[in-house]
């Protein structure tokens, strides 16, 4: 941060020795400058200084954690895989009337197909078909499936009757030739479009050149499709294509899969076509995009990020609240302790630091399962009977402790220094005014140390918010929170999307908690230290 | 040493004694007693077992042996909160979390007075201090001598009869200090309380005190009031504490009631008042304030013996002069002459003879 | 040998058909990066393929990368980067299957780019439609997903669970049980436990009402269920005595039963087969790949197959290498009757529809997880 208040701005030593007043006119340097130029030029030495000392670590954010945060929060709407992998088909369904009722026409299908096939070439469509999958069950194989017919779809007849009727039509040289020609391919739009794609494809995708490559069946059902409309572009060969035999692509694509022609397969596509979705933030409160276009709820059975981020923030208080009960006294204790002793107590609070957490978790299912120590320890004396052992871990009271005993020390370290920093003098004379040591304590040490209390809490609850290894262990189902699934959906399932939305959702939360806490509180009163 | 009980006193120590590792004694046997309204103050170096006994006393320290007593009644077992003393410490310990006005209201509220009582005496207790005005201010707004201020006001505002002072001044500069070392004075004999103050500063017990007990080595030296301190030291440490002193080493040549002859460690005799010592051949530390040193030995007794020094440095100090002399092999004697017409600006090298009145001149223990 | 598998290797690289083998040699990049689970199953891999490898060619360094749990998403924000560090990832099949769908793992033809059976049968007939799931995949082993149980329970009365459906009766069996924290598998077993036929398992899952039956019958044993998603978790909660019965991988509880001599057996019955192979990272420059598919036309021969059978109870994909399975390499016994695909074992085994999971997964994965936090 360019803060110039934290380098005090010294006096520019050129300006000062002849600071005069001219007549009516602004305040003079000894050269002759206005003072206020001077000084802001010295200043600005200083302010450049103080930019260089920090622009190492101001990079190093900009690049660690701006950046990353920015494009997490570009994944949660982001979603140009639709418009980019079928760009044809966005277009020709924005035309299209038949849906929400019926599957769309064939100017669609025709599109889809070239689509498809360019895509199926650069092996994009199974992403496609992934991302689909996320929306509607089913489109990752429909997808993957016609992705491998597409290239033997039975568009050939075109080919077969154009070359008859004009062999000049088989030369792809011809054909380059023709397609650099403005006036075609103002008349010949989709051919054109579609050559393009191809040449496109052939040198980037197979890496070969398109003016030895025969020309794909899509170029010939395109130029039928462009001269079936009318066209008759001088200087290209006159085809008569009336008598041609046709083919219906949505024909074949139906062949292929029967879900093509399902209206609600289409209606997920046109929803998911535009560059931007919300769809990603429904989700990760349980909606969706409904048929209507409007958001709706999930299916009851499928709800459950609301209920997490509930489970993450009351689990997570009372963590931190727990921390506060267990974390105080031992801070106490620690602060008033000489210090010697003071360093071995402090020893043991940061144990849990140094012990790797396989170890920690391995201990807490000895300790806490039901053949575990605890377990064994109240059969044992008596307290409860074997058959109705406790359970404590792989639930909501696993994570508790488990998560408490970790965050233990970001609690007790922030208490301890502000506690070290509440002179011993401040309860004498508390207790040499009359007030007994409850009184002293209550209402002089506990005020002083709530910065300590608000820093740990701090500490204690953001920490936990984003804890996902420790619920995932111990947790079991009802002790694991929403960063779990996070985590569960950027390394299994890959729908990163969702994660930057669920993420972005946590993000939110925490900065309006920390919101809240100044307007409550005030952060000024956190204190990690003296 | 010390003085025993006696009826009218306030404050007592009874063969007290305190350890805290129970191998080594921080106070040894302790005797003290104070009348009500005394301004007593216990000086001495760190470590000599001053504040360890004024903690005692608050009751932040227990007693390993003997008595405490307030106004006659056993303390030991009273804890602190009960015993209704005030306390004043060094670094203030205004609650930073309170307004000037909550922190006096404090001992008051412990106490379970009514609102308009504590205002009344919130208000009685900042006039006293001049800080009136200060009311609602937090304490990190005022300067140090205002917190001092308020810090007195808090000790004396639930109207304690006797009020502890833990080096209140320590942190202030000098001219604040000399400020409030007068007002505290004043404040405690209109007020009429009993005061036991702790400072290691000489000065500010010379100067506010009506006796003061000197500590050393976890007992009290000497109790007297300032002037006695001063002129007649029982020993040399108090000698060496209190005030500028010069000391030679020797043995008594010569004993009587009122004066005595050293034999210094060079071969030099010199004229002592006997105090620490009582036969021949004793050794002995004498010790001579600068001021009484005397270079016009003219002045002196014809029989008075001289000595000879020679002037390592003289230093012009505006209303006395300051003269560094070797005498008996010793190059750190100091003589301090008042700077009057007649008085000779010596220079360094020069030779000259210097001596004393008996009883200026005290032969104190080794 | 050494020169004949030279040339072998070169022939199997399109582009150095006719060139010597030592210049398709020279072209190889010495250092090789290979991703894979850790562990015992890593060590097989070790002993069984790459030491041998490197005896061949002492100039090739091997770096390991225990990632294999996280190969998808890591691999994926390596694409992302630009900058994949991977040469070859061992993934199991479902995450090849994604990896591929991804563009992330790059296309192979088994026929070019494996060896033969030692017979000459071509690689794609030896593994067999049913291992080749994906056209990215290079299957190595087959696994699966089995119960065991404690055989000292007392409540038990001296019965022995037979069948997976023993899993679902509480009232015989009574006891805590651990399964995976995922759909997979326990849908399946539900289904079946609840009367589908194997043959309609998918087709009934995929309605509504298939689900909800699933659903209903894992809900008899909810409340008795620890939910595990580490392979080490069930093994350990067998052996503490936490739970009586728990799904887990095959090869696990092979050490636990022989190897650690737990009192826990085995119960094969509707195992649940699962395949483990290796793909190759979309996006290698052109001397790392000559050196994978080097390495892989060797480690997926025949008999490297068969040998990996020595140190791990999983089965080798190839036909040709099962009558090869051997000895177990420290303990000396025969590792035949440990292998999934043991005709003893298999008898009644299932098998997992990766392409209908690669559908399925994302929403019945929100139903399961929504049905294990209620």
């Amino acid at each position: 941060m360019t803060d110039s208040a934290t380098t005090p701005p010294r006096q520019p030593m050129a300006a000062l020795p002849g600071g005069e007043v001219t007549e009516g006119g602004p305040m003079l340097a000894a050269d002759g400058r206005p003072l206020k130029h001077s000084l802001n030029r010295a200043l600005r030495r200083e302010k450049l200084r103080a930019f260089l000392l920090v622009s190492p670590l101001l990079i190093f954010i900009l690049v660690a954690f701006v950046a990353p945060i920015a494009d997490m929060l570009f994944r949660s709407v982001e979603n140009q895989i639709v418009s980019e992998t079928l760009p044809r088909t966005v277009l020709a369904l924005r035309e299209d009337e038949n849906l929400p009722e019926a599957a769309p026409g064939e100017p669609v299908y025709e599109a889809l197909y070239t689509d498809l096939f360019i895509a199926a070439e650069y092996k994009t469509h199974t992403r496609l078909g992934s991302r689909l999958n996320y929306e509607s069950t089913g489109l990752s194989s429909l997808f993957r499936g016609t992705g491998r017919d597409v290239g033997r779809f039975d568009t050939d007849i075109y080919t077969d009757q154009f070359i008859e009727a004009e062999p000049a039509l088989e030369d792809p040289v011809a054909w380059s030739n023709w397609m650099a020609d403005d006036d075609i391919r103002a008349a010949l739009p989709q051919t054109a479009d579609v050559w393009d794609a191809w040449v496109k494809l052939t040198v980037e995708a197979n890496e070969d050149d398109p003016l030895e490559e025969d020309v794909e069946d899509f170029v010939y059902a395109a130029l039928y499709r462009d001269l079936a409309s009318g066209a008759a572009p001088a200087g290209f060969p006159d085809v008569d294509v009336s008598g041609f035999e046709t083919v219906s692509i949505k024909a074949l694509f139906e062949e292929s899969d029967e879900d093509w022609v399902d209206p609600e397969v289409w209606q997920v596509i046109e929803t998911y076509s535009p560059a931007y979705t919300d769809g990603y933030f429904l989700n990760s409160v349980d909606m969706m995009n409904g048929p209507d276009g409007g958001a709706e709820w999930r299916p009851e059975d499928e709800q459950i990020y609301l209920k997490l981020f509930w489970r993450t923030m009351w689990m997570s208080l009372a963590i931190t609240v727990s921390c506060i009960v267990l974390g105080y006294p031992i801070a106490y204790l620690l602060s008033t302790l000489p210090l010697r002793s003071a360093n071995v107590l402090m020893i043991l609070v940061l144990l849990p630091f140094w012990t790797s957490l396989l170890v920690r978790t391995s201990a807490w299912k000895v300790l806490l399962q039901q053949q575990g120590v605890i377990n064994d320890t109240l059969v044992w004396i008596g307290l409860v009977s074997d058959t109705n052992r406790l359970t404590l871990i792989n639930n909501a009271t696993g994570t508790m402790i488990a998560m408490t005993h970790i965050l233990l020390p970001f609690m007790i370290l922030p208490l301890y220094s502000v506690m070290k920093t509440i002179p011993p003098s401040y309860m004498r004379a508390a207790k040499s005014m009359g007030a007994n040591d409850w009184t002293a304590f209550w209402r002089v040490f506990f005020p002083l140390s709530i910065p300590g209390i608000g820093a740990g809490s701090i500490l204690a609850f953001i920490l936990s918010i984003g804890y996902y290894i420790t619920p995932e262990i111990v947790g079991g189902t009802s002790g694991v929170f929403i960063s779990n699934r996070i985590a569960y959906h950027i390394s299994s399932s890959l729908n990163w999307g969702l994660a930057a939305a669920l993420g972005s959702i946590l993000l939110a939360l925490v900065l309006t908690l920390y919101w809240l806490y100044d307007r409550i509180v005030g952060i000024d009163n956190v204190k990690l230290g003296g | 040493m010390a003085n025993g009980s006696s009826s009218e006193a306030f404050v007592e120590f009874e063969r007290v004694q305190k350890s805290y590792d129970g191998e080594k004694l921080v106070v040894k046997d302790l005797n003290l007693s104070l009348p009500k309204g005394e301004f007593l103050t216990m000086l001495g170096p760190s470590g000599s077992g001053k504040t360890t006994c004024l903690m005692m006393l608050a009751g932040f320290e227990t007693a390993t042996h003997g008595e405490i007593r307030l106004d006659g009644k056993s303390i030991n077992n009273i804890p602190p909160h009960k015993r209704g003393i005030g306390m004043v410490f060094q670094n203030y310990a205004l609650f930073p979390h309170m307004t000037v006005g909550e922190n006096l209201s404090f001992p008051l509220e412990v106490r379970k007075l009514g609102k308009s009582e504590r205002e009344k005496k919130i208000a009685r207790a900042l006039d006293m201090v001049q800080m009136g005005e200060f009311k609602n201010r937090r304490p990190t707004q005022l300067s140090g001598g205002q917190q001092q201020r308020i810090a007195l006001a808090r000790a004396l505002v639930f109207e304690p009869e006797l009020v502890l002072m833990d080096e209140p001044l320590g942190a202030l500069d000098k001219q604040l200090r000399e400020t409030l070392q007068f007002e505290i004075t004043e404040l405690a004999h209109r007020l009429g309380i009993t005061v036991v103050y702790v400072t290691h500063d000489q000065t500010e017990a010379l100067t506010m005190s009506d006796r003061v007990a000197v500590f050393d080595d976890g007992r009290i030296q000497q109790l007297a009031p300032p002037d006695e301190l001063y002129e007649k030291p029982q020993n040399s440490f108090v000698a060496q504490f209190i005030g500028e002193n010069n000391t030679l080493d020797g043995v008594v040549e010569e004993i009587g009631p009122n004066s005595c002859l050293v034999r210094l460690d060079d071969g030099e005799l010199i004229d002592a008042l006997p105090v620490n010592v009582t036969d021949v051949g004793q050794r002995t530390r004498v010790s001579i304030r600068p001021e009484r040193v005397e270079s016009n030995i003219e002045r002196l007794h014809p029989d008075a013996h001289t000595l000879p020094a020679v002037v390592q440095e003289f230093i012009y100090m505006g209303d006395t002069f300051r003269t560094r002399l070797k005498v008996a092999g010793h190059d750190d004697f100091v003589m301090k002459t008042r700077n009057a017409p007649d008085q000779p600006r010596l220079k360094p090298g020069q030779e000259i003879r210097i001596g004393w009145l008996p009883e200026d001149c005290r032969a104190l223990d080794p | 040998m050494n020169i004949t598998r030279l040339l072998t290797a070169s022939t199997a690289l399109v582009a150095t058909a006719t060139i010597a083998g030592a210049e398709a040699h020279s072209e190889m990049a010495d250092e090789m990066t290979i991703v894979s689970w850790g562990g015992a199953y890593q060590q097989s891999q070790l002993k069984a393929y790459v030491e041998p490898y490197q005896e061949m060619h002492p100039e090739v360094t091997i770096t390991w990368d225990e990632s294999s749990a996280e190969a998808v998403a890591k691999l994926r924000a390596q694409n992302e980067a630009g900058n994949v560090t991977w040469d070859l990832v061992d993934a199991t099949a479902a995450d090849a299957m994604r990896l591929c769908d991804e563009g992330l793992a790059m296309e192979i033809d088994p026929d070019e780019d494996l060896a033969p059976a030692p017979d000459g049968t071509p690689a794609s007939e030896d593994f067999g439609e049913e291992m080749l799931v994906s056209d990215c995949f290079i299957p190595q082993i087959a696994y699966s997903y089995t119960f065991g149980y404690r055989n000292d329970v007392a409540e038990w009365d001296g019965k022995q669970p037979e069948s997976v459906c023993d899993v679902f009766d509480t009232e015989t069996f009574p006891g805590q049980r651990s399964l995976e924290k995922r759909p997979h598998n326990n849908l399946e077993w539900a289904l079946i436990c609840d009367g589908v036929p194997y043959e309609e398992v998918y087709d009934v899952l995929e309605t509504e009402e298939g689900q909800d039956r699933a659903f209903a019958k894992l809900d008899t044993i909810k409340d008795e269920t620890i939910w595990w998603s580490s392979g080490a978790d069930t093994p350990q909660l067998l052996a503490d005595g936490e739970v009586v019965f728990g799904s887990t991988y095959n090869g696990r509880l092979f050490s636990l039963i022989v190897e650690q001599d737990q009192p826990v057996n085995m119960m094969w019955d509707t195992q649940s087969y699962d395949l483990d192979g290796w793909i190759i990272p979309e996006g290698l420059d052109e001397a790392s790949l000559a050196r994978v598919k080097d390495f892989l036309y060797f480690a997926t021969d025949t008999q490297r197959l068969a040998d990996q059978a020595k140190y791990i109870s999983y089965g080798p994909a190839r036909k040709s290498s099962a009558p090869l399975v051997g000895e177990h390499a420290e303990l000396g016994i025969d590792m035949a009757p440990h292998m999934p695909t043991n005709p003893e074992n298999s008898e009644g085994a299932f098998v997992q529809n990766y392409e209908w999971w690669a559908d399925y997964r994302d929403d019945l994965d929100a139903k399961f997880q929504a049905w294990l936090a209620q």
